[in-house]
């Protein structure tokens, strides 16, 4: 096990009540929508209600004479086109000529009440000519003359990546069985409580300030300066306490730029509050995913090689696709040693709401075929699932055959924990029928090793002032969207500097005046934000003990910082309290600031695509769930959970298992209701594609009345890596849920279901497959036939490789080799 | 103000307030735009998430689906209702502590619920707790932190004297069983 030094303090590891609780339990927490400016006026969005249309006119006369109409937006205004991802700028805060998915916005219109501008809404007439729509993954396949998108590698293929990592043929043939598997997992959406919403404020010199529900402000100020044309020190961006993100607040969005051009245009703030039916167009949720799997496995359980293909069905744009596509490959090697792997992968894009990172982006629809195929494999060999498991967990530093160097990893103490609590020696395979038991496991991310665009800039900034009353200030770029972040952030300064919360005032989350955290994904705010909230930290502290140092005539080192003083460790009752200290530097050195940031460490993988999937740490989880299975009807209830999660260091026990318990949650509701379907409409209508379920009463989610019980274990394991040693939580929890769910179905009535959510006619039908005979299998049945094309050849740490790939040149692929970074920076 | 405006007036929080508003405005929209009470928020406005839950004659109704005409005279309790000059309320001391409010977005409304189940029944079960709020998504907690906060402050209501859970405990783990550390 790793050894750390951990600085023994007042904070850290205990269930402090987090600095926003009280404001949040009296309704003070200010989300966007509870701002509001006199003279602000209100904006809606016409958006498109055809799924595919070239727009031939806009009509705004009806609506330009309601009363108190003030402004209008139209494609012509906002020309320049943006997107999260560098590569994939195939968005236009209004659509140009063409609209691609129902819900596209059209027009922004402002008025002077929000029901004012809903009725001009209502009276501008679009007219489209409708198109023939991709409405599946199979359509998007088919050869095209007339594509959605010019910037796609092929036809309606968004992105075609193949790359391979040692001898995958050689290692299928040493295998003692093979297992092939399709399966599907069908996309689902965040469903934040808070609708998104924005209030933009033009300031006298020029200026313009966004207040808004969005969880990367700083992606936002990039997207906002490119679209409006003004340098980036000319706008300001907010991000107010999100009301849950998940993901679907990460990228830029149209009604955010189209607010920011109004009021620029009107020089009067301008409100927009989406409806949910505009939360679902949003999206950016779970793509759906496909997925074709073979490995091989010797008698043993041990696995000898993977070759994965994943297709996903990305919706009307790019969003974060890109980057969705590479992660449904990227981290199928770090919990098991899966000696020689390949990965295709694919991204279609479909006449439907974008897809993009929602919870464990791009990953639990891989970690859900992966786990659900060791199982049979399990069944098949005669072998524990958990023991399968147990036997290949990587060891600690490994570095995988992608090149993804593991950290800390409390994966077997996870399968250990879960396996004791849920008594799963004693009770799997043994239970009546209908009753069952099902384990998986998973790993996630603590932050992306690399940002957005490509730069060489920290992750991760953190400033702070001291005052001479005692009170600190502690500037920072994260986004708190209900995970927690502030009170980490505020828990890691007053850890080191040994003072209270409440002598920590925080400002967070605003592009004028806080140093860049790239945002609220990723996993990546506990590690990055505190490992430069430490160092900012340990800068003030050293500041301050060399000037007390002096004035005391003691040596430095034998100075302490608890309890809001400063004292001498050999003798506790002389020293200074913690404002007098202050005071000391201040007189000593001047005003007091410091600053700390983090920059993740360099990953050894060098080949193109090895930008997606390193990370500092990796987080680890395991879980066993129970289910009863009514034969007769199919339906599935869960009534225990148990799940253990490998946190490096739990800095809050409360936090981590709200993180926990709510990440069970979300999963469950992925595996047992959750689906982002459409539906065709008849031909009469222009076959267009609709949104089955753009509302929470249709859109199905767990009520307080479906939630299991669920038992924690927080498994410790300090990764060096890690501020205190701490590793995610907010997103790994999840993965193991949906697998662990579908092989505890198996156990119960002896099928298979190979796709999410399970629904009870799939389980019937499974049923009624076994019954005559078949193998009791409900799932898709074949995988389509795509030429990924020839794979990118990356020999294996073990084959000797040095990261590279060895085809690069040879197969056209630009960049095949990534240019080293410099080396993180330690101080200033 | 618009030419359809009404005056209306009810008993909010425990005040009276007349206001102006467009008669076809919801009390959702009334308490946050003319009452100047955010507090209270909308995840849907269609009836359809329980997050604008507040009480009328202490009874949990869902704001966006009332018209604020129809509050005339009526006591309308909001979340800015709980905390008072003696500090916050049980419930809110419970759901701060456990965890119970991440975003914070869902937790007004479920507040008042919790308060109305509260004073109709002083000893909810868990499965009563999670029937009365199973109105209300929530889509961070998992919904475990909230039941346990609101048992937790009933308890305290009924004078017991009640501590907050053990490391245990919030893990969900049986009495007596420390095998997590």
């Amino acid at each position: 096990m790793s050894e750390k030094p951990t600085p023994k303090g007042a904070m850290i590891g205990t269930s402090f009540r987090r600095v926003d609780a009280v404001a949040k339990v009296t309704g003070r927490t200010r989300f966007a929508d509870d701002l509001n400016l006199p003279r602000q006026v209100h904006m809606k969005l016409v958006r498109s209600p055809h799924p595919y249309a070239r727009i031939r006119s806009i009509d705004l006369a009806a609506a330009k004479a309601l009363p108190g109409v003030v402004g209008f937006l139209t494609g012509k205004d906002v020309p320049e086109p943006f997107g999260i991802l560098p590569v994939s700028q195939d968005e236009h805060a209004l659509c140009q000529d063409v609209v691609r998915f129902v819900g596209d916005p059209v027009v922004a219109v402002a008025a002077l009440t929000e029901d004012q501008a809903e009725e001009a809404a209502r009276l501008v007439k679009v007219d489209y000519e409708p198109l023939e729509t991709v409405g599946s993954i199979e359509e998007g396949l088919l050869p095209t003359s007339a594509p959605l998108h010019g910037h796609a590698d092929e036809g309606n293929i968004h992105k075609k990546i193949t790359m391979q990592f040692g001898d995958v043929e050689a290692g299928l043939r040493e295998a003692d069985l093979v297992l092939e598997d399709v399966m599907f997992y069908e996309g689902n959406t965040h469903l934040p409580m808070e609708q998104h919403a924005s209030l933009a404020v033009p300031e006298g010199d020029g200026r313009i300030g966004i207040w808004s529900s969005t969880q990367t402000p700083h992606y936002l100020h990039r997207a906002l300066t490119k679209v409006l044309g003004l340098p980036a020190s000319r706008i300001r961006v907010v991000a107010q306490p999100n009301g849950g993100g998940f993901g679907g607040k990460s990228d830029p969005f149209h009604h955010e730029i189209c607010a920011a051009k109004m009021a620029l245009n009107l020089r009067r703030p301008v409100k927009i509050c989406l409806t949910r039916e505009e939360v679902f167009f949003c999206h950016r949720g779970r793509h759906p995913t496909l997925m074709h799997l073979r490995t091989g496995f010797k008698k043993d359980g041990t696995i000898t090689a993977q070759h994965l293909k994943t297709m996903l069905d990305g919706g009307g744009y790019g969003s974060y696709g890109v980057a969705s596509t590479y992660y449904t490959g990227a981290l199928q090697c770090v919990t098991y040693d899966v000696p020689r792997y390949r990965f295709d992968g694919a991204r279609i894009f479909t006449n439907k709401p974008p897809c993009g990172p929602k919870r464990g982006h791009g990953t639990p629809q891989p970690r859900f075929a992966l786990e659900v195929q060791l199982d049979k494999a399990a069944v098949a060999l005669g072998i524990d699932p958990a023991e399968l498991r147990l036997k290949q967990v990587q060891p600690a530093g490994a570095i995988t055959a992608n090149w993804l160097k593991v950290g800390s990893i409390g994966l077997k103490e996870c399968i250990d924990r879960v396996v004791a609590g849920s008594a799963w020696k004693e009770r799997r395979g043994r239970l009546p029928f209908g009753h069952g038991l099902g384990i998986a496991c998973g790993a996630y991310l603590c932050g992306a090793g690399l940002p957005i665009y490509w730069n060489h800039l920290p992750h991760s900034g953190v400033q702070i002032k001291l005052d001479r009353s005692g009170g600190v200030a502690v500037f920072c770029g994260e986004t708190e969207i209900g995970q927690g972040s502030d009170s980490i952030l505020a828990a890691c300064v007053a850890e080191i500097l040994g003072i209270a919360l409440e002598d920590i005032r925080l400002c967070v989350a605003d592009t004028d005046l806080t140093p860049v955290d790239l945002g609220s994904y990723s996993s990546r705010v506990t590690l990055m934000m505190g490992n430069a909230a430490i160092q900012a930290a340990e800068r003030a502290r050293d500041l301050i003990a060399k000037a007390v140092a002096e004035e005391m005539k003691l040596p430095t080192t034998r100075l302490v910082f608890a309890d809001r003083r400063v004292f001498d460790a050999e003798n506790p009752g002389v020293g200074k309290s913690f404002a007098e200290a202050v005071q000391v530097a201040e007189a000593r050195f001047g005003t007091l600031g410091t600053t700390g940031s983090y920059t993740p460490p360099r990953s050894p993988g060098k080949y193109r695509g090895a930008g997606v999937g390193p990370s500092p740490a990796y987080s680890y989880s395991a879980a066993v769930i129970e289910v009863k299975v009514d034969p007769e009807t199919g339906i599935v209830e869960v009534p225990t959970v148990w799940i253990a999660h490998d946190i490096g260091r739990s800095l809050n026990p409360t936090l981590v298992v709200g993180q926990v318990e709510g990440s069970v949650y979300m999963g469950l509701g992925e595996a047992l209701m959750e689906e982002s379907a459409f539906r065709r409409l008849p031909k009469s209508r222009s076959r267009a594609l609709v949104h089955k379920f753009p509302s929470m009463l249709e859109y199905k989610s767990p009520t307080f009345v479906d939630m299991p019980k669920v038992v924690t274990y927080l498994v410790e394991d300090p990764d060096p890596n890690g501020p205190f040693g701490a590793k995610e939580v907010g997103q790994g929890p999840l993965l193991p849920i949906m697998p662990a769910l579908c092989n505890a179905i198996y156990d119960a009535v002896g099928v298979r279901v190979d796709q999410v959510p399970v629904q009870p006619h799939m389980i019937l039908k499974a049923l009624e497959d076994k019954r005559r005979g078949g193998v009791g299998r409900f799932g898709p049945k074949s995988f389509p036939k795509l030429d990924y094309g020839t794979p990118l050849m990356v020999p294996t740490p073990k084959e000797g490789g040095d990261g590279r790939a060895v085809n690069a040149e040879e197969i056209g692929i630009k960049g095949g080799t990534m240019t080293d970074r410099p080396a993180a920076r330690t101080s200033p | 103000m618009n030419a359809d405006s009404v005056t209306g007036s009810f008993v909010l929080n425990g005040e009276r307030k007349t206001v102006a508003y467009p008669e076809h405005h919801t009390l959702l929209e009334v308490l946050r735009e003319e009452c100047g009470l955010p507090g209270t928020k909308h995840g849907c406005e269609l009836g359809e998430c329980g997050t604008c839950t507040v009480l009328i004659e202490g009874v949990p109704v869902l704001s966006c689906l009332v018209l604020a005409r129809q509050c005339e005279d009526q006591a309308i309790e909001t979340v800015e209702g709980l905390e008072s000059a003696e500090g916050l309320h049980p419930l809110q001391v419970a759901f701060a502590d456990l965890g119970a409010a991440q975003c914070g977005y869902c937790t007004p409304g479920i507040l008042v619920t919790a308060k109305a189940l509260l004073a109709a029944n002083a000893s909810p079960t868990s499965a009563e707790i999670d029937e009365a709020l199973s109105g209300n998504l929530c889509r961070c907690t998992g919904y475990r932190k909230i039941t346990e906060a609101v048992d937790l402050a009933a308890a305290r209501l009924r004078g017991e004297d009640r501590a907050l859970p053990s490391l245990s405990e919030l893990c969900g783990h049986p009495h007596g069983d420390h095998s997590h550390e």
